[in-house]
């Protein structure tokens, strides 16, 4: 996707990454032939993906699990050098590890922690705002402001271990992006956060790239991560980029239904049911159907009307079925 | 430049305090971990006591004091932190910030010889209660020399066991050669016995390697006596050089091993 006129931050090249790693069969006899004669294979985690990131972008990386996407972003922020091909970063080679360029950005891992465990977040705050320069009256400032709008000013004095995931998170952004970094990298940042943590991370996110301007790369394995925060979308697979466009004409041209789930009083028949929308799957008094975006309230509204219901549930189909319908049936602007 | 670098060591040095005294018991079995001197101690007071060597039980007690102090201040433990963070990925974490990692090592082994240092004199102090005998006033330039002499045994100790740690970048348990290394410590740093009682040859052999000067040179310009002659500027000129050259092969191998890490895990 041309990113336009637009300044270009992250440019990636053809860029790929392989591995060696141990081949080992199991049993004794694996073992013992493993000990005496080390087997490897290549894994091909990347595969020559290229595109341009332009500043203030955010854009979903998706692809399932072994897909290349943490590779990628590991080749991006300098941790692990490119097998071939080329990536810049606010005009930096990553592998360089210039100290310029590390004040820059930031990765943020999802259940990866930096803060000291058996210290306060501000202890670490300390040692960030050193290490990245920023002087101490602005630093106290920015860990209020940031501190604020993750909700989290009166939890920085306690113990990192005693807190829970969600708030460890939150104080985990904080430190990432305390030296206030144009670039962020985000490697599942709600992984394991319950459904109100989740919020509040996306809400954060959105505020600071609206405040900063920072080009935001996000893998994700929510769908609701990347809907409420990316328009554009780069989805690998197997190590190479099959999508680079916009979100929203993916998932309407590939996954243009929403399904309602709802569980009624007591079983109905099929063509009652039927008469409602198309039915994925009907289990019981449990019935699932798969309805059009544009037909949704009228479809629900109409269920919730003349249907016993005892519960409704309106879910996304999964990200993985989503990407899976894109390999079936390759999208306009694809590159294989 | 400067001023940067003080406000990161003061921050560093610190938080990392502040750290290590939440591990109030575990700084105490740290400390007793590295009691074999006073083990072995007993032992040579009681040989000396009843045959001659050449050194009165006294003697024998105020080395291996000196020694159970000079292996408190030099203990290293990088391998295995090094180890762990690039087994489990966590270097990640260091490699992001626009600091050398080992800053952050250096900052837990220093804070951690302060979080020690209350037990550690307090043992001493026991002993000497225990043992007056054993009680003497070092001379103010032999401590003034001692002192030195550990700082740069336990920079040297350091510089030696982090460029062991590198391996891990191409075997995980690079730890092992640590054991395997130790092993040669002991044997030749003087922490068996005085450097002096052992053999001509084996004392020859001692004095071409840095271990001598990682243990039994500290410990010999700290007791001054006759019997530990001890060349302190020579011995800092050949730490000097050991430790250059070790640092030099760090930096080699912190560059190769960066293009094999695979940030495992994270």
């Amino acid at each position: 996707m041309s990113v336009g006129s637009a300044e270009v931050v992250i440019h990636v090249e053809d860029l790929a990454k392989h591995y060696r790693v141990a081949d080992k069969q199991p049993g004794v006899v694996g073992t013992l032939r493993h000990f005496v004669r080390r087997k490897h294979r290549l894994i091909e985690a990347v595969r020559g993906v290229s595109f341009d990131i332009a500043r203030g972008e955010m854009v979903g990386f998706l692809g399932p699990n072994g897909a290349g996407k943490t590779t990628t972003l590991k080749m991006l922020t300098g941790l692990v050098h490119p097998t071939s091909g080329e990536a810049t970063v606010s005009g930096f080679v990553p592998f360089r590890r210039d100290a310029d360029f590390l004040r820059q950005i930031t990765l943020v891992m999802g259940q990866k922690q930096q803060l000291v465990w058996d210290l306060p977040a501000l202890d670490s705050l300390r040692i960030n705002a050193a290490v990245y320069d920023v002087p101490k009256a602005e630093a106290e400032r920015r860990v209020g402001e940031l501190a604020e709008m993750l909700t989290i000013s009166d939890i920085l004095t306690q113990p990192v271990r005693k807190l829970s995931l969600g708030q460890r998170m939150k104080a985990e952004l904080l430190a990432a992006l305390l030296h206030r970094p144009t670039v962020v990298f985000l490697d599942e940042p709600t992984l394991g956060l319950d459904v109100n943590a989740q919020t509040a991370v996306r809400a954060f996110l959105r505020d600071y790239n609206e405040r900063y301007g920072a080009t935001i790369l996000l893998t994700s394995h929510y769908m609701a991560d990347i809907t409420a925060l990316c328009e554009r979308v780069l989805l690998v697979h197997d190590g190479r980029l099959v999508y680079d466009g916009d979100l929203a004409a993916m998932v309407a041209r590939v996954a243009p239904h929403r399904e309602v789930e709802v569980e009624l009083e007591q079983p109905l028949p099929a063509e009652q049911l039927a008469a409602l929308g198309e039915i994925e799957r009907v289990d019981g008094c449990v019935v699932r159907w798969l309805v059009p975006h544009g037909a949704l309230t009228r479809t629900v509204a109409q269920i919730m009307q003349t249907l016993p219901v005892r519960d409704l549930r309106v879910t996304d189909p999964p990200i993985e079925e989503i990407i899976g319908r894109v390999f079936s049936e390759p999208a306009p602007g694809a590159k294989a | 430049m400067i001023a940067r670098a003080l406000r990161q060591a003061r921050a560093l040095l610190s938080v990392r305090y502040a750290e290590m005294l939440e591990y109030r018991a575990e700084l105490v079995l740290w400390m007793l971990a590295g009691s074999m001197p006073l083990i072995l101690m007993g032992v040579w007071m009681k040989v000396a006591a009843t045959r001659p060597l050449g050194l009165e039980p006294v003697d024998f007690a105020r080395y291996f004091l000196v020694l159970f102090l000079v292996r408190q201040a030099t203990v290293v433990w990088v391998i295995w932190e090094f180890q762990e963070q690039v087994v489990q990925g966590t270097l990640s974490q260091r490699l992001l910030q626009p600091i050398d990692p080992v800053w952050n090592e250096v900052a837990k082994h220093v804070a951690e010889r302060f979080a020690r240092l209350p037990f550690v004199v307090g043992l001493v102090v026991l002993f000497f209660a225990l043992y007056p005998d054993a009680l003497w006033v070092p001379r103010a330039g032999a401590l003034a020399s001692a002192l030195a002499l550990t700082v740069a045994a336990f920079a040297l100790r350091f510089c030696i066991q982090y460029t062991l740690s590198m391996m891990a970048f191409w075997t995980e348990r690079a730890a092992s050669i640590q054991s395997v290394w130790f092993h040669i410590y002991v044997l030749l740093s003087g922490m068996l016995a005085p450097l002096t009682m052992y053999p001509e040859g084996v004392r020859a052999v001692a004095e071409l390697t840095p271990f001598p000067y990682l243990v039994y040179v500290p410990v010999a310009a700290a007791l001054d006596h006759p019997a530990f002659p001890v060349d302190v500027p020579r011995a800092f000129a050949v730490m000097g050089a050991w430790a250059f050259g070790f640092v030099v092969l760090n930096r080699v191998l912190w560059r190769r091993g960066l293009r094999q890490y695979s940030g495992m895990g994270a």
